[in-house]
């Protein structure tokens, strides 16, 4: 049975039981990393075309991958300039991408709404790996795996997300997706890095990062952008770390068994130090591994499996 | 040209008339206001009044036809006989971007939505900072205009906020107000020059209230739906830090200001404060900050993308109350027209603004007066003779002996909006399909016809 939409493109649409579907079917794709012949026919004959806006390493190889061990064939089209700055809207890079008849579109672009807008366009199933500061869908749905595999439940858990929020697609969706499974959520970080009304969203917010993680089962440190400290919202790296740096002596106020989660790429002595990442409780090479595994369920679900009634 | 309007409810709210009198139009002035204007009752059928029905042909509109000479008799019973409306805020685009609107199809626009005039902004490329741009315009609208075109003149040269524009000439050729509109003027010493020198002309100063460091990189409302949505939010406090501003400038100098598409609650209180205090200021507000709020943008809606932003509900409920309690003069609609292929991209992308001219009276009728929020005659003064007290325009009004310049409605009729049935070139509004009441039955400009249902 596969997922009863044609993209995806928000955690704010998937209901519980959508969420459960792909991190059960994520469980059976994992098993294919295991294997000595990393292929099944699953979408054989389909075609992906990853179309990315930013630089982006982990996010597009990784929706590269499952594409390849699924057997559909992957195009990689990639522009680290703007659709404006190219001279083609992207109403005309999409019309141009549907008349190849790809099957999926993976897209991940710097303005929110982005995937939203392409969907539109396109017969085709678009995936949002993220746009602007709006979602970024995959990675929650990853983290969720990840969170599941090592506590073996969601509900009832406790998560902090630190950093950054305003400017984090990561931390809408992994709001919207933890909610809907039923964890609690916090976020932390500097006032001027937390969006105005954030609490409607059903978190509790922190300006105190000891205070915000001292019971959480889940911390998710987020990125910071080095460049707002020019705009104005931090004074600098020094003074970030010492307030929002997660730190050894800092875990020390936190449940033991707390599980470090970073949807990278990290900045080391920044938002989290070298030892914390590198340390016992982090998963944060265990989100890039399954990665894989949800983005091929997920590539399953809107393309390969038989769809619901 | 001879024209009698019949049995209609006139409604002038300067001299505040509201009652069911016939008008006799001859050589473009409103010649005779009264009951049976022609006599052709008094004598022959006695004075009978005239009957509101709608649909068909009333005795007063048969009376008057038997009596004297007249060309064309309009039966206006059941409808709304008013001053013709007056937008003082609208982008025509010409010159520069007569791919989103020309001088023709902009007037031809507000002719559609009931209006009789409009002052069109001076973004324009190139910008209207000096004579002859100014006179561009009004020859364009002479030739080519539906409706009557007050030109609105640049504060500074180029609208970029550095040097004066040459006000004095702007003044003499024709410009009605100056305004930067689009932008604000940051320099608050310029802006303090700027309205000590348009004083000497007693031109009102139109400030677009927005502190560009406050904005940032914004395009919706800083609130619930631009963290839902991780848009880049402008604060309400980037209008109201401005307002704040130039009402003490307005202060200091005894200038005329008048403030532009007022969107937030703070700038509200500020300005009725103002007012209180005897600040010379007046304000407007459009339909679009009364009848919607920052939801509307949800789905990433580039058709609700307009600076300022549409704001929360409170906000609107502030607007609201503001044009009940006169703190808002002015409705006004900053018709801002944007080609689709313009509005069909990223919303950080797509530009700002909406078209407005051809739903104005009708968002008014259906979101203000129906909702008994503001008195009939209240939301027409709005829309006419507050206008033209602000810009000191000899319209507005009906009187005899005045321009025939006349507003026809029906405030009943229903109807769906259709953005692809507009007179204007563009489409960008948020309210295609909604389903309105009250349109616009004819447009008359200085005794002709310009428009009809």
């Amino acid at each position: 049975m596969g997922l009863a939409r044609k993209d995806l493109l928000r955690m704010q649409d998937l209901t519980a039981d959508e969420i459960r579907l792909i991190l059960d079917t994520a469980e059976s794709m994992k098993q294919v990393a295991g294997r000595d012949i990393k292929k099944v026919p699953a979408l054989r004959g389909k075609t992906l075309i990853n179309l990315f806006y930013e630089a982006s390493t982990r996010t597009r190889t990784s929706f590269e991958i499952a594409g390849k061990w699924l057997s559909a064939d992957v195009i990689n089209v990639s522009t680290s300039s703007s659709s404006v700055a190219k001279g083609e809207s992207l109403k005309d890079t999409g019309l141009t991408l549907q008349a190849m008849h790809p099957d999926i579109v993976v897209l991940r672009h710097p303005a929110s709404g982005a995937a939203e807008f392409l969907a539109k366009q396109l017969a085709a199933s678009v995936i949002n790996a993220g746009d602007g500061a709006h979602e970024h869908p995959s990675q929650a749905l990853l983290d969720l795996f990840t969170i599941r595999e090592k506590k073996g439940r969601l509900e009832g858990l406790k998560a902090a997300i630190v950093g950054d929020i305003a400017h984090s697609r990561v931390a809408r969706s992994s709001i919207h997706g933890m909610r809907k499974v039923g964890m609690e959520v916090r976020v932390a970080g500097p006032r001027t890095m937390l969006p105005c009304f954030i609490d409607r969203l059903g978190v509790e917010v922190f300006t105190d990062l000891e205070r915000a993680i001292a019971d959480v089962d889940i911390i998710m440190m987020l990125r910071l952008q080095l460049e707002r400290q020019q705009a104005g919202l931090f004074p600098s790296l020094r003074e970030y770390s010492r307030l929002f740096g997660l730190t050894l002596p800092r875990l020390k106020g936190a449940k033991s068994d707390v599980l470090i989660m970073h949807p990278g790429p990290i900045n080391r002595g920044v938002e989290i130090a070298p030892e914390v990442a590198d340390g016992p409780y982090s998963l944060i090479l265990n989100q890039v591994e399954n990665g894989v595994a949800v983005r091929m369920a997920l590539l399953y679900l809107l393309a390969g499996a038989p769809q619901a009634g | 040209m001879r024209i009698l309007i019949a049995g209609g409810r006139v409604i002038d709210p300067a001299s505040g008339v509201d009652e069911v009198v016939d008008l006799l139009i001859e050589d473009g002035r409103i010649v005779r206001i009264g009951k049976d204007v022609r006599g052709a009752r008094s004598g022959v059928r006695g004075a009978e009044p005239p009957e509101a029905s709608k649909g068909k042909r009333s005795k007063a509109a048969k009376n008057a036809e038997s009596a004297i000479n007249v060309d064309r008799v309009m039966d206006a019973a059941g409808l709304v006989v008013c001053p013709g409306l007056i937008d003082m805020h609208v982008h025509l685009r010409q010159p520069g971007r007569e791919d989103k609107e020309t001088i023709a199809t902009g007037t031809l626009a507000a002719a559609r939505g009931g209006f009789t005039a409009v002052c069109c902004m001076p973004n324009t490329d190139p910008v209207n900072d000096t004579r002859s741009v100014t006179e561009f315009i009004l020859d364009t609208a002479k030739r080519e205009g539906a409706v009557y075109v007050y030109p609105v003149g640049a504060i500074t040269k180029g609208l970029r906020g550095e040097e004066l524009a040459e006000i004095g000439e702007l003044f003499e050729s024709g410009c009605v107000a100056v305004s930067d509109d689009g932008r604000p003027v940051m320099n608050a010493e310029l802006m303090r020059r700027a309205m000590e020198y348009a004083g000497m002309f007693d031109l009102p100063v139109i400030s677009h209230c927005e502190d560009l460091h406050l904005s940032g990189k914004g395009v919706v409302h800083e609130g619930i739906v631009s963290t839902e949505l991780g848009l880049c939010g402008i604060p309400s406090a980037s209008e109201a830090a401005m307002v704040a501003r130039d009402l003490l400038l307005a202060e200091l100098t005894g200038a005329r200001l008048h403030i532009a598409h007022v969107s937030a609650a703070e700038s509200v209180r500020l300005i009725r404060e103002a007012k209180a205090r005897g600040v010379r200021v007046s304000c407007e507000a459009t339909p679009h900050h009364f009848a919607l709020t920052e939801e509307a943008v949800r789905g990433f809606n580039t058709n609700a993308k307009m600076n300022p932003p549409l704001r929360s509900e409170s906000d609107r409920r502030a607007i609201l109350a503001g044009l009940c309690d006169g703190t808002i003069d002015v409705i006004a609609t900053d018709h801002a027209p944007h080609t689709i292929q313009d509005k069909e991209q990223e919303f950080d992308v797509a530009p700002f603004g909406v078209i407005g001219s051809e739903t104005a009276l009708a968002l008014t009728l259906s979101t203000l007066v129906a909702s008994g929020a503001l008195p009939l005659k209240q939301a027409i003064a709005k829309l006419t003779s507050e206008p033209a007290r602000i810009l000191k325009l000899p319209k507005g009004r009906i009187a005899e002996g005045a321009d025939a310049d006349l507003t026809i409605f029906d405030p009943d009729r229903e109807w769906t909006v259709d953005a692809f049935g507009f007179a204007s070139k563009s489409r960008n509004t948020p309210f295609h399909g909604w389903e309105l009441k009250g349109g616009t039955v004819a447009t008359i400009v200085a005794g002709k016809v310009v428009w009809e249902a």
